[in-house]
């Protein structure tokens, strides 16, 4: 079975003054078909920009992808035309974004932004109006917002942040999707309002059996999402697992970091976290970009950049302590 | 009032005018975004404010540390009234009433370096020490090397700014620090040391704080009481482990609910027959009787009618819903 996409080697760099930034160092990614997959780390360790160059939509110049494949349902995006480029946008991968606020055009109603959206989708460029109109309001209703009619005609200043996510929600939704990138879709939201919106994704996700890529820096909203979660730092990506298995047994530093950072409901005090921060990408470390902030680095992690091991089923550590198998 | 309170806020309303409903400027429309407000702040201890946006959190930080006068009632500091007559505040109580806001990206001036950040308040407010000795003395304090007095702030991480922020808030020596969401632009992994951090201080200083936050589990780790507030007003206090033992009211449940969390232990602790439904509604048009009974699952009839008062449900437990107000506690306040 070909994977939906497959993200082979992918290496992003951006030309600043000064050098050059080598953001993503050889990331590979798969999802599955009707597979939910969750994508944690910090800020500013390349989740986005991973996400983006899949949709080609990182501004180049400054990016530039020197080496890498992308492929969604067996071809490779980086290589196509612009044509069929459209085609994957408005009908395979659509992607919501962080804050709906800078999503949505200030200056044209929730309907000209919606039925845009329809006409550019196959099956909509051939309809009338009216249908159109109808057409749009299909999405707005299943993402249960009230009075859809009425919707169609606000303007994104008249709805609150919560609203203003399944507006965005809804046009991603319009033609049949067969892939959702969510890149913090509650990050910017009230935790109830950020549990409704998750609890809708979720929803979505079974009915209309669309596969989807959750994008947050919240553990807790991954184990609850997703099947599958891939853990980055610093442009690579250090662990992937099953969720319930990554929860359980975490192996990569990194991870086990993290989760010990989270504040516990259970109580009994905070660990200090990771020291450090997130690398200069004008200036990477050698070898395992982790090491510097990593307890149990060794000499080899200075200079090598550890491949992928396997440890369990289904469970893969980019990290030098699981050379041979469970440690 | 308790011997050992720091800081109490009484009755405390803060209306702002943000419009008129006709041209003659006769019917101006109010936010109430502060309404009707109690609590009251030991010495020594971490009272955890928690609530959503626009709940009016930050409106009751702004007005303990002077940024706005209130509309209506009382903080006495000390039980001496914060706002007594209309003269500005004395310098001596602002050097025991101190700061610390969300964004450190913001609220640190870019073109002055660390050293000038942290040397204005000693200027101030302690103008017969050696300066440079006391903004070593600070870093060190927030464990940041020395040389850092000469960088400027955008050549620090986000962490290390906020350490700034911390260390000029400790410059005037206070004995009470607002803490508005001080980790919530951060990441996770730079929380847990800004934290420890503020703890150790605590002890070290013994400083009160009231720790304004959204998020519940860190609540459960840091404060030794929690309030929760919803659309300008408070509808539960407790003491930590009591209060994530037992939640009372409705929309506590339902922000507990909420919360994500990434063990089943956690899990177990979290309300299960509550599901969040609804927004916080604007606090402009405020609904009739007890405000959130437009969310709330268990809604009665009086509620939209009558909005409810204080009561004491368990011993420093006080919830204000209708669900208590008979046979369970006494009537508070």
């Amino acid at each position: 079975m070909t994977a939906l996409l497959e993200i082979k080697d992918l290496h992003v760099h951006f030309d600043v003054y000064g050098g050059t930034l080598r953001v993503l160092d050889g990331v590979n990614f798969v999802v599955q078909s009707g597979q939910r997959v969750g994508l944690v780390g910090e800020t500013g360790c390349g989740k986005t920009t991973t996400m983006k160059s899949i949709l080609r939509i990182l501004p180049t110049p400054p990016a530039r992808i020197p080496q890498g494949e992308i492929y969604f349902k067996g071809q490779d995006v980086l290589k196509m035309k612009k044509g069929d480029l459209q085609r994957i946008r408005s009908e395979g991968i659509s992607m919501i974004f962080q804050d709906p606020t800078a999503a949505l055009n200030p200056v044209f109603t929730i309907g000209q932004q919606l039925e845009a959206v329809v006409r550019h989708s196959m099956e909509g460029g051939k309809l009338s109006k009216g249908k159109i109109r109808e057409q749009a309001l299909v999405p707005l209703r299943e993402v249960s917002l009230p009075d859809p009619e009425r919707m169609l005609d606000s303007y994104p200043i008249q709805l609150s942040g919560g609203m203003r996510q399944r507006i965005c929600i809804a046009m991603a939704l319009v033609a049949s999707r067969e892939l959702l990138i969510a890149d913090e879709p509650g990050t910017s939201l009230d935790v109830t309002i950020e549990d409704q919106i998750l609890r809708l994704l979720r929803r979505l996700v079974e009915e209309k059996n669309v596969s989807v890529i959750l994008i947050t820096h919240t553990l807790g909203v991954v184990r609850e999402t997703t099947d599958r979660v891939y853990v980055m730092y610093a442009g690579n990506m250090v662990e992937v697992a099953d969720t319930e298995e990554l929860f359980a047994n975490p192996l990569h530093p990194y991870t086990h970091g993290l989760m010990a950072a989270v504040p516990r409901l259970t109580g009994g005090g905070i660990s200090d976290g990771i020291p450090g921060r997130i690398p200069d990408y004008l200036n990477p470390p050698p070898g395992c970009r982790f090491h510097p902030r990593c307890e149990r680095a060794m000499d080899i992690c200075r200079e090598e950049k550890p491949a992928f091991y396997q440890v369990n089923t289904d469970h893969e550590v980019a990290c030098f302590l699981y050379r041979d198998g469970q440690k | 009032m308790n011997r050992d309170d720091i800081l109490t806020a009484t009755d405390l309303k803060k209306y702002f005018v943000i419009g008129h409903s006709d041209l003659l400027k006769r019917n101006p429309i109010t936010v109430k975004a502060v309404d009707g407000v109690s609590f009251a702040v030991r010495e020594g201890e971490t009272l955890g404010l928690v609530g959503e946006s626009g709940s009016g959190k930050s409106t009751v930080a702004y007005t303990t540390i002077g940024m706005y006068r209130p509309s209506a009632g009382a903080i006495r500091f000390r039980g001496r009234d914060l706002f007594e007559g209309n003269k500005p505040r004395s310098l001596a109580l602002k050097k025991e009433i101190q700061i610390v806001f969300q964004d450190p990206g913001s609220s640190l001036n870019p073109r002055r370096t660390i050293k000038q950040i942290l040397e204005l308040p000693l200027r101030i407010h302690r103008r017969n020490e050696d300066r440079m000795e006391q903004v070593i003395r600070l870093l060190e304090m927030v464990e940041l090397p020395p040389d850092y007095a000469y960088k400027y702030p955008q050549m620090l991480g986000g962490g290390e700014k906020q350490m700034i922020a911390i260390a000029r808030a400790l410059a005037t020596d206070p004995a009470f620090i607002i803490l508005d969401e001080p980790t919530s632009a951060l990441d996770v992994s730079i929380q847990g040391k800004i934290i420890n951090l503020l703890m150790q201080l605590q002890d070290e200083f013994n400083l009160s704080y009231l720790f304004i936050t959204h998020d519940l589990s860190l609540m459960r780790n840091v404060a030794s009481r929690v309030a929760i507030m919803y659309l300008g007003k408070i509808c539960e206090v407790a003491r930590t482990a009591e209060f994530f033992r037992q939640p009372y009211h409705p929309y506590t449940q339902m922000l507990l609910s909420a919360i994500p969390v990434i063990s089943e232990e956690e899990e177990t602790l979290k309300p299960k027959r509550i599901v969040s439904t609804g927004e916080i509604p604007s606090p402009v048009n405020v609904p009739g009787g007890c405000s959130f009974h437009l969310r709330c699952p268990a809604r009665m009839e009086v509620c939209s009618r009558v909005d409810p008062v204080m009561v004491e449900v368990e011993e420093g437990h006080t919830v204000r819903c209708h669900l208590y107000e008979q046979g369970i506690g006494v009537q508070g306040q």
